[in-house]
């Protein structure tokens, strides 16, 4: 009754010579207890307590110093209606498709080319890799120079084969082209490496069949490779819907040097104003703790309505 | 022997095709370095300078006049440091514990861990800020590290790690040796695991060096912060007139960075694709 058999073990008529002190009660566990306690006091003090918290507060008014007063949901009847918030959202997950469809394409031709170059394959995976470890900081002041609109590279690129000059940081669309890019850039290489382990794992006797039935590199990727990296392309998606949906670095920093009212406020006409921004702005700008709470919450809300639903279309056209 | 040659061919098209992609992951990287040996006049000139110049001295004098670029270093490598060094024991410590040993409230315990990886920061941004205030610890480097000194991931990496490797008879022996638990985690565990610890640990201190969210609001003391925010506070007020400095701090926070990398990078590399294909 006291214990509870590992998980994963088989029943336990066969097991030779059990690890587990299985006559002992709770207390007799108390060094096991012990060697766990320091991740679940964190887990307390600075994630379900603070959870509890912000769920508190979004039924609140609160600037912080002042004393806590009941708004019961007039936050997220306001939420509803913000358009600011709603506009955020758009701005993310615009942002988001501009990475992130390309990013998936991008990476999966490099994995499949990377699995058929035999040499210097390990070159190839350490530069890919290496655009994802360094800091967004430092990558983002990096593309604010390349997309500057006196100096930067692409409008210097525009000029040279003489088209017009990009505002790129000041208008809605190279706003969101910018931050797209960086974003494509960082995380290329990162998932090209992960599709790279997953077509790894497709046994090589599956393609000798496809070609002795006469299926040529395309055909071959579609009916073959495809249907069995999905498992991996879902990874891929559903990490890039969690990261990519609450950007935040990336225009912060990007967007610093044109931005007109506070770094949080997504650059000229909010146009990079991202669902996490506008959180940032709410709550420490505006020290409106009560709300940016509620704004919180929105956001956790549309994070995995977005993860459901492509894990779903991933998952249904598997059933076809 | 056509045929030969077809394949060569193609081969030469891959690799120039890889080579392109490799450039282009290179290329920022290029790019600060020529930027940050120029000085703000070469470059805010047309045709841009595309190869380095002469003045990253200079950038660097300016650099280390306008910012405590060493202070910001320091504490960026003591906050690095400090929670990978507790994140290591502590989670493998846990981790030793959940894959080899069975008590009452395992299971739910173990659920627990898992729901924990869905908690999005922002719903614990406010809270943590209300929270470290009243502590006292809003402002310094102690309000990064203890929040993060154990985590959920790592302990769920090296429960995998600890199940495939430590094996059952090797703690039963020490145990009829007199060996404690602790002595069983320390002499027995810990040696077989040390390429997971390695993967943990390159992890952590990467993410910790790259964190910025967080510091950003908790270091509300302009002059002691770490790196990450100490190079957007040089990009927001100097971003504009003095870009080759700011390229310099971008450039010279990378360092670092770029060395545990690459020490670490076969082991980080191999070990995330393997464990994303698994999972």
């Amino acid at each position: 009754m006291a214990t509870v058999p590992a998980l994963d073990e088989p029943p336990a008529v066969t097991a030779p010579a059990p690890v587990v002190h299985r006559r002992k009660g709770v207390l007799g566990h108390w060094r096991l207890y012990a060697a766990i306690s320091p991740f679940y006091l964190l887990f307390l003090c600075f994630g379900l307590i603070p959870v509890g918290f912000s769920l508190y507060l979004s039924f609140h008014r609160w600037d912080g110093l002042g004393s806590m007063e009941w708004a019961g949901l007039a936050q997220f009847r306001y939420l509803l209606g913000d358009t600011d918030f709603w506009s955020s959202i758009g701005n993310t997950l615009i942002i988001w498709a501009l990475a992130t469809i390309p990013m998936i394409v991008l990476a999966m031709v490099t994995a499949v080319m990377l699995n058929s170059a035999v040499r210097f394959k390990n070159v190839y995976r350490f530069a890919y890799f290496l655009p994802n470890v360094t800091s967004i900081v430092a990558v983002a002041i990096i593309f604010g120079s390349v997309f500057s609109t006196n100096f930067g590279l692409m409008n210097a690129l525009l000029q040279a084969v003489g088209l017009d000059q990009v505002a790129w940081l000041n208008t809605p669309w190279g706003i969101k082209v910018a931050i797209a890019t960086l974003m494509t850039w960082q995380w290329t290489g990162y998932n090209a490496i992960i599709f790279l382990a997953g077509l790894q794992t497709i046994p090589g006797d599956l393609y000798e069949a496809a070609r002795i039935d006469g299926a040529g590199p395309v055909q071959t990727f579609v009916r073959v490779t495809l249907p069995l990296l999905r498992p991996t392309l879902l990874f891929v998606l559903v990490v890039s819907t969690v990261t990519g949906l609450q950007s935040f670095a990336e225009p912060q920093v990007l967007l610093q040097t044109t931005a007109n009212e506070s770094t949080f406020s997504g650059g000229p006409d909010h146009a990079g104003r991202t669902m996490v921004l506008y959180f940032f702005q709410q709550t420490f700008d505006n020290n409106d703790f009560g709300y940016g709470a509620a704004v919180a919450w929105g956001i956790f809300l549309v994070v995995v309505l977005f993860s459901i639903i492509n894990w779903r279309l991933v998952q249904r056209r598997g059933e076809d | 022997m056509a045929s030969i040659k077809g394949y060569r061919g193609r081969g030469i098209a891959l690799h120039a095709v890889l080579v392109a992609g490799l450039l282009l992951s290179a290329f920022p990287f290029y790019w600060a370095v020529v930027m940050s040996t120029h000085t703000s006049t070469e470059i805010f000139s047309y045709p841009p300078k595309l190869l380095p110049g002469s003045h990253f001295p200079e950038n660097v004098r300016n650099l280390f006049d306008t910012v405590d670029f060493f202070g910001s270093m320091v504490n960026s490598l003591l906050v690095a440091v400090s929670v990978t060094a507790l994140v290591l024991f502590f989670d493998s410590l846990a981790a030793f514990v959940f894959a080899k040993f069975a008590f009452p409230g395992k299971r739910v315990l173990f659920a627990l861990l898992m729901l924990i990886f869905m908690v999005p920061m922002q719903l614990q941004a406010i809270p943590q800020f209300v929270i470290m205030a009243k502590l006292g610890w809003i402002g310094s480097m102690t309000s990064l590290i203890v929040p993060a000194a154990a985590n959920a991931f790592g302990i769920f990496w090296m429960r995998q790690y600890m199940r495939s490797a430590v094996h059952d008879e090797l703690i039963d022996a020490s145990r009829l040796d007199g060996a404690g638990f602790l002595r069983q985690y320390w002499h027995v565990a810990l040696p077989v695991v040390r390429p997971g610890l390695a993967f943990l640990g390159i992890f952590t201190f990467m993410g910790q060096w790259n964190d910025y969210a967080w510091p950003l609001i908790a270091l509300t003391d302009p002059d002691n912060v770490t790196l990450q925010v100490a190079l957007s506070q040089l990009n927001g007020t100097h971003g504009t007139t003095d870009y080759g400095m700011v390229m310099t701090g971008a450039l010279l926070a990378l360092v670092p960075l770029l060395i545990v990398f690459a020490i670490g990078a076969r082991q980080i590399i191999g070990d995330l694709a393997k464990g994303a294909v698994r999972g």
